[in-house]
């Protein structure tokens, strides 16, 4: 059903890369709004709320740093392109192309990622230049499952806010529903505070959602605190099967729905 | 300049802008529920904190939670009237529709600043002032009338410095074109206006205070609010503010001057 050959996957990386090329400083300061992990650890390091958590400074520094990364290289908004795209009736020829339409948007994420690959390395270094103390060199073989984890992890958040965007057949404005999503993904994800550090109650469910696997788990793997890969990467692939499922159906049933606007 | 007009003007905005919105009524259920979440979570996030410490930055939890509550009413406000109106300059400025801002026989600038308004922040400021209230009432204050001055006028000057800093960083797309994202920066280096100053290193201190500063913004309220605020605190920050809005007029008239329009 879909329809992907290498030639098409080449071409619609190259000419995406291409596209986001020329929004390099938009990109970079996106990299730069991401900074509010390094904010987090400097109020959890100035006021000593680690020590009852039994972490100490350089793991937490790390582990931060870690959340950055993850948070750089699975940040999500086809929703908004989408959205946008809906409304103004670009969808259309879209449709009628031999390829799925998500795959474009997929690749547009994809080539942002690779664009801001250097600014985040930027942002990095500058964090060790204050804290130079925190410098790790990770092994290949954790670097290696921490992008596969992080790659899972943006994953699962494509997939969610597809199927979010497709709410776009019914009600035309989807994004405010990603606004909702978006508020557990903050403050469940482990982006402001380590999953770690939960009250009991909230740690009892909390590892049920998919939140925890989104930043704290590839951060935990990327930071060589101590944690679970393998049962960490089971879950994450059980929820982007899950959340495949339900992007098929919701795609089948909203593409019959479209009704062609602005052209 | 004719107030009255300006006022019609204005009434006329608000009239349509609620018109679009409300035509999106499920919308603005969903910001309900999300304005609800997002508190909730930056309650929850707080009480994390306090669960490891005492006081942070020597402020206790009850009295960070007047810090969270004045940062939420803030943080309405930017949402009913700022952000929907600047991320729309980008807008005007990408399609060269500025053109038919600029010769309409009224105020450019207050054209681009109030023509938008969205309902969805007013359940932010009402969540927040009832926690602010709450905050009253755990606190033991009692506000009398001199210092229940002092707080509108600070918040007032608090609001004075958002939309400056808001319509400042807009205004750059003269330039620059797509600067969304420069508001997301802005966005979410205002995020740590929700936590008492203190608890920051010095260097992030110093940041917050000079660079963009978000301390004027939150903490001088809240201290009102407390009783501790200082005098001369309180002048700065009407200092501050006016500055901030004289020069976001005097940056928007001088940016008109490099406007080139686009695709007309």
């Amino acid at each position: 059903m879909f329809n992907l050959t290498p030639n098409k996957i080449g071409t619609l990386l190259k000419t995406q890369y291409s596209n986001m090329m020329e929004y390099r400083v938009e990109i970079a300061l996106w990299a730069i709004s991401g900074v509010i992990p390094f904010f987090m650890l400097n109020i959890w390091t100035n006021n000593g709320l680690n020590e009852s958590l039994n972490i100490s400074n350089i793991m937490l520094s790390r582990y931060f740093l870690s959340a950055f990364f993850v948070r750089q290289f699975s940040v999500v908004w086809v929703v908004f392109t989408f959205e946008e795209d809906a409304l103004l009736g670009r969808i259309s020829p879209y449709l009628i192309q031999p390829i799925h339409p998500f795959f474009r948007y997929f690749a547009q994420h994809i080539a942002e990622q690779i664009t801001r690959f250097p600014f985040a390395l930027i942002i990095a270094i500058f964090f060790f230049i204050f804290n130079p103390e925190s410098l790790w060199f990770p092994s290949i073989g954790t670097i290696f499952i921490s992008l596969i984890s992080t790659f899972f992890s943006f994953l699962i958040q494509f997939l969610i806010q597809s199927i979010i965007a497709c709410f776009c057949f019914w009600t035309e404005k989807a994004s405010s529903f990603e606004k909702l999503i978006f508020i557990p993904t903050l403050f469940l994800s482990g982006l402001l505070a380590p999953v770690e550090s939960f009250p009991e109650f909230v740690k009892s469910w909390v590892y049920f959602t998919p939140f925890p696997y989104l930043i704290d788990f590839p951060a935990r793997i990327l930071s060589e605190n101590n944690v679970n890969i393998f049962s960490g990467l089971c879950v994450q692939i059980i929820w982007i099967i899950l959340f495949f499922i339900i992007f098929i159906k919701v795609w089948s049933q909203g593409s019959k729905k479209f009704t062609a606007m602005g052209l | 300049m004719n107030i009255k007009k300006y006022f019609k003007v204005y009434k006329l905005f608000n009239y349509t802008s609620l018109s679009i919105e409300l035509e999106y009524q499920v919308n603005i259920f969903i910001d309900l529920l999300t304005a609800i979440f997002g508190l909730s979570g930056s309650i929850f996030l707080l009480s994390i904190f306090f669960s490891n410490a005492k006081d942070i930055g020597g402020w206790s939890f009850e009295q960070a939670l007047i810090i969270q509550a004045i940062y939420t009413i803030l943080n309405g406000i930017t949402n009913t009237w700022f952000s929907p109106n600047l991320t729309e300059i980008v807008k005007y400025i990408r399609e060269g529709t500025l053109d038919f801002v600029l010769i309409k026989p009224i105020d450019s600038q207050f054209w681009v600043s109030f023509k938008r308004i969205s309902p969805t922040g007013f359940i932010e400021i009402l969540l927040g002032i009832i926690v602010l209230i709450y905050c009253f009432y755990i606190n033991d204050i009692t506000l009398k009338i001199d210092s229940l001055f002092l707080l509108l006028l600070t918040l007032g000057c608090s609001i004075s410095i958002l939309y400056s800093l808001w319509f400042l960083i807009s205004t750059t797309t003269i330039w620059f074109v797509k600067t969304w994202n420069a508001t997301e920066v802005l966005r979410s280096f205002l995020y740590v206006g929700r936590f008492p100053l203190n608890s920051f290193s010095f260097p992030l201190r110093v940041f917050f205070s000079t660079v963009i500063p978000i301390t004027f913004i939150t903490a001088i309220p809240s201290e009102v609010i407390l009783g501790i605020s200082t005098f001369w605190k309180i002048i700065l920050e009407i200092l501050v503010s006016s500055i901030f809005i004289i020069a976001s007029r005097r940056f928007w008239i001088y940016a008109l001057k490099f406007y080139s329009s686009a695709s007309s």
